[in-house]
């Protein structure tokens, strides 16, 4: 019996791909660091020629973030921060993926979506910002509700794409092999939809985390946004830059520890695919 | 049978109306193939999935286990010539001529009683042709299913078919039928290019394909 053996190579060959995946991934990081570095040593260079008023080096704005991990009052307001823009993020998800599917089904729902959408894209933050604080008050919901009608348009339009652009000869093969209607979707249907989804989730969180600290040096006063408010009235550069920085580094964190390594395991069959053309 | 005709004379709808890809107007189709599976003109493999899974599709759409269902698409590309290193490649890493072979094994995959056939070794090499043709001439006696193949390759249907019929445009329609008696094992090379030159001095086929009228 040959067959036994060819799925015992298989399973092999499969393991083998994820960890040349996975090594490659992690070889990567070499790269990125190495640009980090870059960063920071243009950062060391203008702070000293600036003085550290204008902005502190690099090394005080570490030690500045540590003191304040250290406090422990810092990891607090991280954490509310990242519940807020996390639920508006959350929110944004469910509901923009969800509508957008179903307006790339229909022509005529992506069609009357198009212009309502671009209202959307085009309206500031800071609009949304004001008429929050006039709905909502200073409280969560402020916060939360701007990060979710910010994001809500980035991910409903990638959802709406990823249903408009389905291969119809595609479509043809699912229907000639009749493949059921669950199967149609998570066969056919949805590795498609998430490349499209994909990357609309990922500018969508980059846009949550920003937002949402515009949000709270306006309008509340725990979370990160309402820290720097107060360093800014301290004129403390120091302080502002260690928020700044515990801000960008959570982001990284959350984009390259969870969404990325997430989006390599579902596109493997990309990275697969133009490896060995 | 061959369907052969002009491009454009409506082949590729009449395939898709047989294969219930398309609902007819006006008019219906009587039909009693229960499982008809199609080779379309490019390989159309999903580009997410291996070519194990590609070739399983069927058998899974059918809720086979995964165990029983990848063994048949083994066994199957085994036979079409693609090697186990193949069936764990995506699409992409494959040439269009084991590509071809893979839609080929998919169709055969789920046994079926009519296969129709949609220029799908237009694109192909003459060697990688002859061979894809032997793996269709095999597989079809082995099974015993229908197939129903469109080309405008005319020494392709004289090749395979039992039975040509040739198909003109605007309105489309049949113009000509003929049966070929000799088994398809037979014909050699030489009996292919003797038939298709006799064939191509038919008048009717000659109005079909819009050929000019003979001296």
């Amino acid at each position: 019996m040959k067959a036994p053996a060819f799925s015992e190579l298989a399973r092999r060959n499969r393991a083998l791909d994820w960890l040349a995946a996975t090594g490659n991934y992690l070889w990567s990081g070499w790269g990125s660091l190495a640009s980090l570095f870059i960063f920071l040593a243009i950062w060391e260079l203008t702070a000293q020629s600036l003085g550290s008023l204008i902005l502190p080096t690099p090394r005080e704005a570490f030690a500045t973030l540590g003191q304040l991990l250290q406090d422990g009052s810092a990891r607090d307001d991280i954490l509310i921060t990242a519940r807020r823009a996390l639920l508006g993020f959350g929110l944004a998800l469910i509901l923009g993926s969800l509508l957008g599917l179903l307006a790339g089904i229909s022509m005529t729902a992506s069609m009357m979506a198009r212009p309502l959408v671009t209202l959307l894209v085009g309206m500031p933050p800071i609009a949304w910002l004001i008429l929050a604080l006039l709905w909502f008050g200073a409280g969560d919901g402020t916060p939360v509700f701007t990060v979710f009608i910010a994001c809500f348009p980035i991910i409903f339009v990638g959802a709406m794409q990823g249903t408009r652009t389905l291969d119809g000869q595609l479509k043809e093969v699912a229907r000639m092999f009749q493949l059921p209607l669950s199967m149609k979707f998570t066969d056919v249907y949805l590795p498609h939809i998430v490349s499209y989804l994909f990357p609309a989730w990922i500018t969508a969180l980059g846009t949550s985390w920003k937002v949402v600290v515009m949000a709270e040096l306006l309008s509340t006063t725990d979370g990160i946004g309402a820290a720097l408010a107060v360093t800014r009235s301290h004129l403390d550069t120091a302080a502002s830059m260690a928020w700044i920085v515990a801000l960008v580094g959570s982001l990284l964190a959350v984009e390259y520890l969870l969404l990325e390594p997430i989006k390599r395991r579902v596109e493997s069959w990309r990275e697969f695919a133009s490896s060995n053309p | 049978m061959a369907l052969v005709g002009p491009s454009g004379c409506g082949k590729t709808t009449l395939l898709n109306l047989a294969a219930d890809l398309l609902d007819p107007w006006e008019g219906c189709i009587d039909c009693r193939f229960e499982r008809p599976a199609m080779m379309f003109q490019q390989p159309r493999l999903l580009p997410w999935k291996r070519t194990r899974d590609n070739i399983a599709l069927g058998l899974k759409a059918a809720g086979q286990p995964r165990a029983t269902r990848h063994a048949a698409a083994e066994t199957l590309a085994l036979k079409m010539g693609l090697t186990a290193d193949d069936l764990d490649k995506y699409p992409s890493a494959l040439s269009g001529g084991m590509q071809s072979r893979a839609a080929l094994a998919r169709a055969f995959a789920v046994q079926p009683d009519l296969l129709l056939l949609d220029e799908a070794f237009s694109a192909l090499d003459i060697g990688l042709k002859s061979e894809l043709y032997q793996l269709l001439a095999s597989e079809r006696v082995a099974s015993g299913c229908a197939v129903l193949m469109i080309t405008h390759d005319l020494m392709e249907a004289i090749r395979l078919a039992d039975r040509i019929l040739v198909m003109a445009g605007s309105p489309g329609r049949i113009v000509a039928e003929r049966a070929i008696r000799t088994p398809v094992a037979e014909r050699d090379e030489d009996w292919v290019f003797a038939r298709t030159a006799e064939f191509i001095r038919w008048p009717d086929i000659r109005a079909a394909f819009a050929l000019p009228e003979r001296a």
